[in-house]
């Protein structure tokens, strides 16, 4: 463990079923579910009608009138999100060179909800092809380029240095956190504002998800519609949400007495360039990203305490990565509990990569295990511990989270405590 | 661990040329690919001029079934990336499939798909939205369809930063192969000549309103009024040095140095940050501003930030008044695949010893710029500076030298 290490000393999570971090580690460690009937927009129209909402008021939050009117409500999710981050570490940036400090924004879809919003004016319901620039918003270029959430960012904490989007479909998340770690480590930046944000839930997007029966339509029981590695699972549910963190230098970090979550101490993607939304069943791909993240971490398969999956609730992704563990940890995979958020919290595409490093931090924090909620029939083909229905207490030192997207990434990272020996 | 990273294989998909050679031949010479949309009638939109692609038919170079799934957008960039790799000489299915990423930019995603699907869920309901909509439309996808083309598993990768990004994606592929991966494709292209795409361009604040192609487009000219957007750019094929030259290789060039800042907050008072990025990436490659031979600049033709990257630039290079061009006067600016096209332009330019011309512009001299202007310079190009700003304060600076 040489070279520059990369901590998480700040955290701040928008999630379904309550804003902030407190909100979202009660729901996850008491196994409840914030999937409902979808109250945005008339969902009678789609197979799938249900999703994973906030109730979310940008006002209350600190946003002013006008960062609202110009942010999609993706991007007043990642300014909020980062905004709460940077109070949580307690670092003061106007301290340091603004030019060190960095920021990512992981996003599978931008700003598709106000694109949807904007395009239904311009195109008065559809019926225009030469869609109608005098009704188009002043800030519709905002959501014509998903960076504008970067920029916000940036301006909302003060950052100078290197700054960027990043769009891997669903494991957005994950990989921007992974590309802050990487600016840190070569010494590009000393702190990153890192994470992730999605708010799909739209018109567009339930349609799209529709056409290739992606998501669940189980809207009979809304708040047990998400059922990862269950026999009756049928698709994943859509969410939408946020996760943002504070990245520094180990050694700075602790100069400044920071509160030290974890490290990220591995991190790796790889790709199946097989299909763009299909998997093969043997994982090998993100075996092969498990095994280079650990091997990065300097830690043996038998260290890691804690699976975080991606969990979506499609029979293929479910099979793809229980084999994709048994593969890359061996016999640990039967040892080790695994389980998936997005039985509570949803599917939030980019986002729930973020989401989901931060509830693996907690986890860590809390030595306890969130459960797969709604799992009551396992899958005769998924055979690992996935903690069914109730949060475990388990001594959680590493913690391994993985994300799987169309596109065919998968990514994996592991999270540790800085004091570990290796191997 | 700094291993020396080349770029062996160029595809260039632009307004001007399809294919290296094309646009090549074209941009030596000062030809221009900016004319009046065609693709639909943009007579009620204030601006009508751009650097459209004209004569690309995919169904030449493309399997019949990735014409439902796939933008314009995309197919440029699976055609770019055959070309590419073709150009490097790489068979890509005779190398290990983990040896292999693919890292590129996206700024606006398939605009033109998802029109036609908007258009569809809105007039004739959610049954009608495509299959492939979940997608083909996305930021990541010219990376996923190039990986799963030529069987690439490697760490691959979406950088987007508007039109910096081209350059941000480049710097993020030499970091995968500095990391272990021995080849990654990289680079970016962009088409968002659509109504809808074209709609919200309009609003960027940015766009020249002309309807003359020859004064439209005017970096660094008293009479600049915004830029010319268009479609297209370049990938690029990165491998680390060592192995690139086993093989045998032709190589371009080196992709030596990079750095990338983020401008204040507008109102903050602080200082634009662009300089800032050159300094970084003059220092990344270990050379001075007096090594600097060509500066392929931003050139944003709107005056604010035509005096922000001049002054950068004077700031950087002081009293020594090195050699700018804005090839982009001849395309457009191509959003994120501006910066990979003037990287592919930078290695063209190495390879014959001939800075391209920024064209119809009369220099301002409030500038104090050495811009190539009319004709063609001729002169050796061993180290260049690429330039590359996203809308909101994105600051990319690439420095390229060339192989010897």
């Amino acid at each position: 463990m040489s070279g520059r290490r990369v901590v998480i000393t700040g955290l701040e999570v928008l999630a379904p079923g309550g804003v902030g971090t407190e909100a979202f580690w009660s729901l996850l460690s008491e196994g409840r579910t914030a999937t409902r009937g979808i109250t945005f927009f008339d969902p009678s129209p789609f197979r799938s009608r249900v999703a994973a909402e906030i109730d979310f008021d940008p006002d209350a939050h600190g946003l002013s009138p006008q960062e609202s009117r110009r942010m999609d409500r993706a991007g007043q999710f990642a300014v909020v999100a980062a905004r709460g981050a940077l109070a949580d570490s307690g670092l003061d940036l106007s301290g340091l060179p603004p030019h060190r400090t960095g920021v990512t924004v992981g996003t599978a879809v931008g700003a598709t909800t106000g694109l949807d919003e904007e395009y239904r004016v311009v195109s008065d319901g559809g019926r225009l092809n030469l869609v109608d620039h005098t009704y188009a918003v002043p800030h519709l270029y905002n959501h014509f380029v998903p960076s504008s959430f970067a920029a916000e960012v940036a301006w909302a904490v003060g950052a100078e240095g290197a700054n960027a989007v990043v769009s891997t479909g669903c494991t957005s998340g994950i990989d921007s956190i992974g590309y802050a770690v990487e600016l840190i480590r070569e010494g590009s930046a000393d702190t990153m504002v890192a994470g992730a944000t999605d708010a799909p839930i739209s018109p567009i997007t339930m349609a799209c998800f529709d056409a290739i029966r992606a998501t669940t339509p189980r809207h009979d029981e809304p708040e047990r519609a998400s059922r990862p590695f269950d026999g009756t699972r049928n698709g994943f549910v859509l969410g939408e949400g946020s996760a943002f963190f504070v990245l520094e230098e180990l050694e700075s970090a602790r100069r400044r007495g920071a509160r030290i979550y974890a490290e990220i101490a591995g991190y790796a993607t790889r790709s199946n360039a097989y299909h763009m939304t299909g998997l093969r069943p043997d994982g090998a791909e993100m075996a092969e990203a498990i095994r280079v993240a650990l091997d990065e971490a300097q830690l043996a398969p038998e260290r890691i305490d804690y699976v975080n999956a991606h969990g979506s609730g499609t029979k293929q992704n479910d099979r793809h990565e229980t084999a994709a563990f048994k593969k890359s940890l061996g016999s640990h995979a039967y040892a080790t509990p695994v389980s998936s958020i997005k039985s509570m919290v949803g599917h939030s595409l980019g986002a729930i990569g973020a989401i989901e490093i931060a509830a693996s931090t907690l986890a860590m924090t809390h030595h306890v295990v969130p459960p797969t909620a709604n799992l009551h029939e396992p899958d005769p083909e998924c055979d690992l511990d996935y903690v069914p229905l109730t949060a475990r207490e388990h001594t959680t030192d590493a913690v391994l989270t993985v994300g799987s997207g169309f596109g065919g990434f998968q990514s994996a990272m592991v999270l540790a405590r800085p004091e570990r020996t290796a191997a | 661990m700094t291993a020396s990273v080349v770029v062996t294989g160029l595809g260039v998909v632009a307004p001007n040329g399809l294919g290296a050679d094309d646009y090549w031949a074209a941009t030596r010479v000062g030809k221009s690919g900016i004319g009046r949309l065609s693709r639909f009638d943009p007579s009620q939109y204030p601006s009508r001029l751009a650097g459209e692609i004209h004569g690309f038919r995919a169904e030449e170079f493309l399997p019949n079934r990735l014409m439902p799934q796939t933008d314009r957008m995309t197919r440029l960039a699976l055609v770019a990336a055959d070309w590419a790799l073709e150009d490097a000489g790489v068979r890509p299915q005779e190398l290990p499939a983990f040896d292999m990423g693919v890292v590129t930019s996206s700024a606006s995603g398939g605009f033109e798909f998802g029109q036609r699907e908007l258009e569809r869920l809105w007039s004739q309901g959610s049954e009608y939205v495509s299959a492939y909509q979940s997608f083909a439309w996305f930021y990541a996808v010219n990376s996923g369809q190039i990986s799963i083309r030529h069987g690439m598993k490697g760490p691959s990768g979406v950088v987007v930063s508007d039109q910096a990004g081209g350059l941000d994606s480049v710097a993020q592929a030499r970091r995968q192969v500095r990391k272990g991966t021995p080849l990654v494709v990289s680079g970016a292209v962009d088409a968002s000549l659509c109504p809808w795409g074209w709609v919200a361009q309009q609003t960027s604040g940015r766009l020249s309103t002309g309807d003359d192609p020859a004064r439209a487009y005017l970096p660094f000219d008293a009479r600049a009024a915004g830029h010319v957007p268009g479609e297209g750019g370049a990938l690029v094929i990165l491998e680390r040095e060592d192995l690139a030259r086993a093989r045998g290789a032709k190589v371009y060039g080196r992709i030596a140095g990079y750095g990338a800042t983020f401008d204040p907050k507008p109102g903050s008072g602080r200082p634009p940050a662009l300089g800032k990025a050159i300094e970084l990436a003059l220092a990344d490659a270990g050379v001075d501003a007096a090594d600097v031979d060509v500066v392929f600049a931003d050139g944003a033709a709107v005056p604010d930030l035509d005096r922000a990257e001049a002054d950068a630039l004077n700031e950087v290079f002081g009293a020594r008044r090195v050699p700018v061009t804005v090839p982009k006067t001849m395309t457009g600016a191509l959003y994120s695949g501006a910066g990979a096209l003037d990287l592919a332009t930078v290695f063209l330019a190495m390879e014959e010893g001939l800075v391209p011309p920024t064209v119809n512009v009369e220099p301002a001299d409030e500038y104090g710029l050495d811009l190539v202007v009319g004709q063609p310079r001729t002169t050796e190009v061993r180290t260049a500076l690429v330039l590359a700003r996203g809308q909101g304060g994105f600051n990319s600076a690439l420095v390229a030298r060339s192989a010897d």
